[in-house]
């Protein structure tokens, strides 16, 4: 258990977290034994994003990843072709054994003294073998650390290092069929997107915090902290009306809101459909000839498909939601805010886009998410500069001893009816940070899965 | 065409040529430095493509996969013109708030080699250390290649046609890419 010696005296990580009243200590961001304990009682217990199985179509692709702060090995194995994940990391002397970013492989060879691994991870090379180890080495013993769990939902890989973690099902509980709807291609075919390669990696000097609880469902800083993008014009519609931020969409009756699971610690924002069937296609890419034209066809497949059916909330249309800890999706694109150190976080994106589309849909596509997101796009570099400077301006004594303010929306939510678990609000709300952060305290306090919602089904 | 050193003659027009070149691009970091935007924005040719690719760590023999493709791939630039200026009217706002207030920025440009002549177009080599300091103590450092073509213009003496950046990181290590190389 972390003790905190601040001027408020010693106080227990439940004394930090109130999320009751919105109320959230500084050290939560800025106290670097609380972030060790994160790393322990979150990272590596978590179900993590890892990647999406396009990324590795072939037997023995690879790419390399993260789980937190560790380096992790995507690999389709040569053989029988299936997905494992191992850690970036020699069981003789701990020397990285990929450090190409993708590829291609037979085995990973460490550099440092030459142990070999499979793509299926086991060591099947030793120099010095017969000589040095007398063959008494037990191989089977000594293969490549490889994570507990893995599951591949609708063409996203996520794993966790924990053997006690629930299915990947139960972890996100009902927000599987949003997961599910934002790997789907436009025209609403299941994994019907490949993600753009490669991926966009940058470090913020900030909590992953920041980024990882406030992205999705902080609709409230859009108006502030994007004023400058419309001046820019860069959405696809180029200067013509609107917010130029996003494509203009068809109405369709639909609310957004800001969604919260209090139990899983997922959600963001939300729109929730009305009326079933699919959202008409509204035309926006007038500056590109040729890509309205898809859309508009695959749109009409998606209203047959969803003909009579609702679609999942969020997804396509609008929104974006975390999965906790750091996992943040919507239709199309994926933000991942690794742990760095208490102050630095990696930031990753990755593009989805439909596999089917042609060439100069691709393109399109393509060129819109370089503008909008990462380092250089012109509406996310924005976010980059408050975050970082919250950072560093919650890290003085007299900051620390202030707490940061969750308290928009508190007492205005609703469970919602078809949604089980989940709690909505105003379009813009606290209420996913607030749902974060009690899933924050239960993770770490937790001793083990045994104190962790959901317990795994097959253990009792 | 190749450069030959034949005669005087071709040997001064070379020369001439590469003061020329060099003096652009010099101009060109001295419009940036000193947030001369849209003059510099008049400096680019409509058809221009800018592009930083993302630089891959890649295995030996596989280095044509090393920088991202402007053709399939993401990176971290790669638009023209139009998207540019909408760059630069962003900064203008003033509450474009990773550049307002505005980072203190020097780009020092060297290792200037003009590679071939075709035509109206030169294409240039070049090195670029782009140092940018912002608020009290924020420092970011950006060092690399260009490959420019630069095409004569009647108005502006040159325009830039064509800029690839090659920026030498793989995890960019700033926080954000606000200047222009």
């Amino acid at each position: 258990m972390v003790s905190i010696n601040k001027s408020r005296g010693d106080r227990s990580l439940r004394s930090l977290v109130d999320p009751d009243n919105g109320l959230i200590a500084r050290d939560t961001y800025v106290n670097e034994a609380i972030y060790q304990q994160e790393l322990e009682q979150i990272f590596s217990r978590a179900w993590l994003f890892v990647g999406h199985e396009t990324q590795v179509p072939n037997p023995g692709d690879f790419i390399r990843s993260r789980m937190g702060e560790e380096e992790v090995i995507l690999v389709r194995d040569r053989k029988d072709q299936r997905l494992h994940v191992f850690l970036n990391s020699c069981r003789h002397k701990g020397m990285k054994v990929c450090r190409y970013d993708d590829g291609n492989t037979l085995v990973f060879t460490c550099p440092f003294h030459g142990w070999s691994y499979d793509t299926d991870g086991r060591l099947v090379g030793v120099p010095y073998y017969n000589d040095a180890y007398s063959k008494e080495l037990d191989k089977s013993k000594w293969g490549l650390h490889e994570v507990a769990q893995i599951a591949n939902y609708h063409g996203t890989i996520w794993a966790t290092w924990d053997s006690k973690a629930p299915s990947f099902e139960d972890y996100v509980g009902s927000w599987a069929p949003s997961i599910q709807h934002c790997f789907q291609s436009t025209d609403g075919e299941d994994n019907g997107v490949e993600l753009f390669s490669p991926v966009m990696k940058w470090r913020i000097p900030t909590n992953w915090k920041f980024p990882g609880f406030s992205f999705a469902g902080d609709a409230a800083h859009v108006a502030m902290t994007h004023r400058s993008v419309n001046a820019a014009s860069i959405g696809p519609q180029g200067n013509r009306g609107g917010s130029e931020r996003f494509p203009m969409t068809a109405p369709f009756p639909s609310q957004v809101y800001s969604s919260a699971d209090h139990d899983l610690g997922h959600g963001g924002q939300n729109t929730i459909y009305e009326n079933t069937g699919a959202r008409p296609y509204r035309d926006t890419w007038h500056t590109v000839p040729g890509v309205d034209e898809y859309y508009r066809m695959t749109n009409e497949k998606k209203q047959k498909k969803y003909a009579g059916k609702y679609m999942p909330p969020g997804g396509h249309g609008g929104g974006h939601f975390c999965i906790f800890p750091n996992v943040i999706l919507d239709h199309w694109r994926i933000l991942l805010w690794h742990p760095h150190g208490v102050g630095q976080t990696e930031s990753w994106r990755m593009f989805q886009v439909d596999k089917e589309a042609p060439k100069l849909v691709k393109d399109a596509q393509r060129r819109y998410v370089m503008r909008y997101c990462g380092p250089g796009g012109l509406t996310e570099s924005d976010d980059m500069e408050n975050w970082n400077y919250a950072f560093p301006a919650s890290l003085g004594t007299i900051a620390q001893r202030l707490d940061y303010n969750f308290e928009m929306g508190l007492g205005h939510s609703h469970p919602d009816e078809e949604w089980p678990g989940v709690t909505l609000n105003y379009r813009i709300s606290e209420e996913p940070a607030r749902a974060r952060f009690r899933r924050w305290l239960e993770f770490m306090e937790a001793s083990s899965w045994d104190d962790i919602h959901p317990v795994k089904k097959d253990k009792k | 065409m190749a450069f030959s050193l034949d005669t005087m003659e071709q040997t001064l027009e070379r020369l001439l040529l590469e003061r020329e070149i060099e003096q652009f691009l010099y101009n060109e970091a001295e419009l940036l430095d000193e947030r001369r935007f849209s003059e510099w924005i008049d400096l680019i040719a409509d058809d221009m493509h800018y592009h930083m690719p993302i630089r891959r760590n890649v295995k030996f023999g596989e280095h044509h996969r090393e920088n991202s493709d402007s053709d399939s791939e993401i990176s971290w630039f790669d638009e023209g013109k139009e998207t540019l200026a909408g760059r630069v009217r962003q900064i203008n706002t003033g509450i474009h708030w990773c550049e307002e207030p505005f980072s203190r920025v020097r780009h020092l440009v060297s290792n200037i080699q003009v590679d071939s002549v075709d035509g109206d177009e030169v294409h240039v080599r070049s090195r670029f250390i782009v140092y940018t300091n912002r608020l009290a103590d924020e420092v970011n450092l950006f060092v690399g290649k260009r490959e420019d073509v630069l095409r004569r213009d009647p108005d502006t003496q040159w325009k830039i046609a064509k800029r690839t950046i090659i920026l030498d990181q793989n995890v960019l290590l700033e926080k954000v890419i606000t200047t222009f190389f």
